[in-house]
């Protein structure tokens, strides 16, 4: 009994010196710790406060061939947040140069008789040209247009026809009351903050036990490791260990100081249990990593190979895209992406306060991937340098 | 400056990557493969968002109003639910982004010609796909207003009611969508996976390929050789811009060819912009290189100060007009917002090379200024 408990804790032992030793050699790279650090916090910062994805004032042109009371009123429909206008064009031909330029997003033409037409009951219609080099912000000027113009004709056609008196109140319309939950507010900054923090940690957790590995490889002081009496376990699991603290350590740096103190995002669940699942995911995500090393023979070919899987990773994963809008086989690829379940989760967690008896399935899908990708890490290790 | 010297080091260099097999493969193979990838599956459209309904009123008439949901391609209806009780943990487990809710008496007061009130509940975690599908939604509120105008219209003043309808609808908006008429996502973002895929990759082969001789200890052959800084930066850098520029040509024949974005600008003028930018991302690998000692240093500095900021600010998910003042000037420290216009202009809108000389010619300087920060900074000399 004495004996095996005496090789338990060897083994514990060499685990720990290689840990520490990890922990030394990162810390040595100065540069390294400086973007550590700023990924943490700046990038964060900058990547929070830096997008808001709503249609924010675009820029409205028009040329008013009518001027009447009505056309004015159509036109100061387009107003903030959503439009402003910047002028009244000269001339037909200015449009192009407009549109042409970036200066209007939106350039409408209200032709000559336009009240003459809404008084008598006759049609009009109003020419619009939208700027959709952007289709998403396109989308939303030309439909926000087509509600603003819409309810304004409405408007016109009930007063004209004399019903229920001309007003708006006691008619058979259906009035949509629409509840935004998780962020009343729409603020971007909290979906920003988030995602980038979530991106930080699969980026640092790829990179840094891959590339300790890769560097004992390409300068050969894993044949020191391997003819020491360390098990090829020993040797990859400390490297692991190591960076899973530090991410750790700057994931609640980061949730603390920056997230929570400067942008107010709340943490509706555990915090506990974010920090749990983060650990579980730096796991799996460090395997896919470890997995790299063991094909890759030098640092340039891991570099590759990990920009090869972080990028359709990072954009695939159905934060950015909407999962049920994709098309069959781009969903395999998304589920067997770990940063999936994991941004899944981690929203959950911090904005809707789910707990673990809403994500377990999440959480049990991440652990599978996670065992397989790091099983195979492993074997491939010990089929490269095992006894 | 040597140009045999610069030959020497340049073919020393390209030796080694070809000689690298699975380098030299994966230089070439990644970037096509992300650009296939990103290219069928980045698609930020909002469909098929998962949806219920919960239909207090169950007549006909609800279940008419439910069908405009549960018919549209924009909605995936998941079946009905009881109560809206279950709502909370149906959106909070990520089963379902939406939900209708259809008071009670919803006939009665539709036929009774009476104003009725519907709830729509959304997930905001995505602030922009909670925006569109409220779009949705209206749009279809307003579509289902106006029969139900138009019947009473028809009714009251005994017209038929297509004509009813057409009174209530007297202005009619006839909307050109300019540069991608269709409004095809995959046009307006093939041009810009060139920019991201280049940005994404050349700058990492760069900055691993100078760092590689440091840590390895064989920068030091160079050190101690007769070839001067300048002629060893050339002769190191250019294998690497061929490289890129290879890789260019196919995002360009993907782009234009497999993913079918119209080309209306100048190919020559493309051409040479896109290899400006090419120089540009080379540099930026260069100057994270000379700052660092480890490939592992190299590679996370290139990925934060390259990669992350291109994909946040460079406007290929997000239009620079929606970053905010700071971000704003973040973003015009980056190549890529200007490359992301020359290729959008080249591409989409193909206006003449008098919209887009200014941005050609920030690239110039970058590309310029890159390159003496790398060479100032690059010394024969060790410090310590």
């Amino acid at each position: 009994m004495k004996l095996i408990g005496e090789n338990t804790l060897t083994w514990f032992r060499r685990l720990h010196a290689l840990t520490v030793k990890e922990i030394i050699q990162l810390m040595r790279d100065g540069i390294l710790i400086v973007f550590i650090v700023y990924t943490f916090t700046a990038d964060i910062y900058l990547a929070s406060s830096g997008v808001s994805l709503q249609l924010k004032e675009a820029a409205v042109y028009f040329l008013d061939h009518d001027k009447s009371a009505m056309s004015r009123e159509l036109i100061s429909r387009f107003k903030a947040p959503d439009f402003r206008i910047i002028a009244e064009a000269e001339h037909e031909s200015d449009s192009n140069r407009l549109l042409d330029s970036g200066d209007a997003m939106v350039f409408f033409d209200i032709p000559p008789s336009f009240q003459k037409s809404l008084i008598s009951g006759a049609k009009t219609s109003i020419q619009m040209q939208v700027d959709t080099t952007n289709s998403v912000l396109g989308f939303l000027a030309s439909s926000y247009a087509e509600q603003i113009s819409g309810t304004f004709g409405l408007e016109t056609a009930i007063k004209r026809l004399g019903l229920t008196g001309g007003s708006m109140v006691n008619v058979p319309v259906i009035n949509g009351q629409h509840r935004v939950w998780f962020n009343p507010n729409q603020n971007d900054a909290w979906f920003m903050g988030i995602s980038e923090l979530l991106t930080i940690i699969t980026l640092l957790a790829i990179v840094l036990p891959a590339a300790a590995m890769v560097r004992e490889k390409e300068r050969g002081t894993v044949e020191q490791l391997l003819v020491s009496p360390l098990s090829p376990f020993q040797i990859m699991f400390p490297k692991v260990i190591s960076m899973t603290a530090v991410i750790l350590i700057g994931a609640l740096f980061s949730i603390i100081f920056i997230l929570k103190g400067v942008f107010h995002i709340p943490i509706q669940g555990s915090l506990f249990l974010f920090l749990s699942v983060t650990t579980l995911y730096v796991f799996t995500t460090a395997g896919l990593g470890l997995l790299i090393s063991t094909l890759a023979r030098n640092m340039a070919q891991m570099g590759m190979m990990t920009i090869f899987i972080f990028i359709p990773m990072l954009f695939l994963s159905g934060a950015w895209t909407p999962p049920e809008a994709m098309p069959l086989w781009m969903k395999v690829f998304m589920y067997i992406s770990p940063l999936h379940y994991y941004i899944d989760t981690g929203f959950a967690i911090f904005l809707k306060g789910a707990g673990l008896d809403l994500l377990w399935t999440q959480i049990l899908s991440m652990t599978v991937l996670g065992s397989i990708i790091f099983g195979t890490g492993m074997a491939r290790f010990r089929q490269q340098f095992g006894n | 400056m040597n140009i045999g010297r610069i030959k020497a080091v340049a073919e020393k260099e390209w030796l080694e990557i070809v000689r690298d097999r699975v380098f030299f493969a994966l230089v070439f193979i990644v970037p096509m493969v992300m650009m296939v990838l990103l290219g069928y599956g980045l698609s930020l459209d909002v469909e098929k968002i998962p949806f219920t309904i919960v239909d207090y009123d169950k007549t006909a008439t609800s279940r008419d109003y439910a069908y405009r949901f549960i018919g549209s391609r924009y909605f995936h209806f998941l079946g009905y639910t009881r109560h809206e009780r279950q709502l909370d943990r149906m959106l909070t487990a990520n089963q379902i982004r939406a939900a209708i809710i259809i008071p009670p008496d919803f006939e009665k007061n539709r036929v009774a010609g009476r104003a009725v009130s519907v709830q729509t509940l959304m997930d905001g975690t995505f602030p922009y796909r909670a925006q569109t599908t409220k779009g949705y939604v209206i749009a279809i509120n307003s579509a289902a207003s106006m029969e139900g105008l138009a019947s009473l219209v028809s009714k009251k003043k005994g017209i038929p009611l297509h004509r009813a309808a057409d009174l209530l609808r007297p202005i009619t908006l006839q909307t050109r969508y300019l540069y991608n008429q269709s409004m095809i996502s995959i046009w307006s973002l093939a041009p810009k996976l060139i920019m991201l895929v280049l940005i994404a990759s050349s700058p990492f082969f760069t900055a691993l390929g100078v760092v590689r001789e440091k840590e390895t200890g064989s920068i030091y052959n160079i050190y101690v050789s007769t070839v001067s800084r300048a002629e060893f930066l050339l002769g190191k850098l250019s294998p690497y811009i061929a490289v890129s520029s290879v890789n260019a040509l196919v995002l360009f024949f993907f782009a234009n060819v497999v993913f079918g974005a119209p080309f209306k600008g100048n190919f020559f003028v493309f051409l040479a912009s896109t290899l400006v930018y090419v120089i540009c991302t080379t540099g930026m690998g260069l100057l994270a290189s000379v700052f660092v000692k480890t490939q592992t240093a190299a590679m996370l500095v290139t990925a934060v100060t390259t990669l992350i900021p291109s994909v946040l600010y460079s406007g290929v998910l997000i239009p620079i007009p929606s970053l905010t003042q700071s971000a704003q000037i973040f973003a015009h420290f980056l190549p890529a917002m200007y490359y992301t216009n020359i290729v959008m202009s080249c591409f989409m809108k193909g206006v003449g090379f008098a919209y887009f000389w200014k941005d050609l010619v920030i690239l110039a300087i970058y590309a310029a200024v890159l390159m003496t920060l790398g060479y100032l900074f690059f010394h024969k000399r060790t410090h310590s």
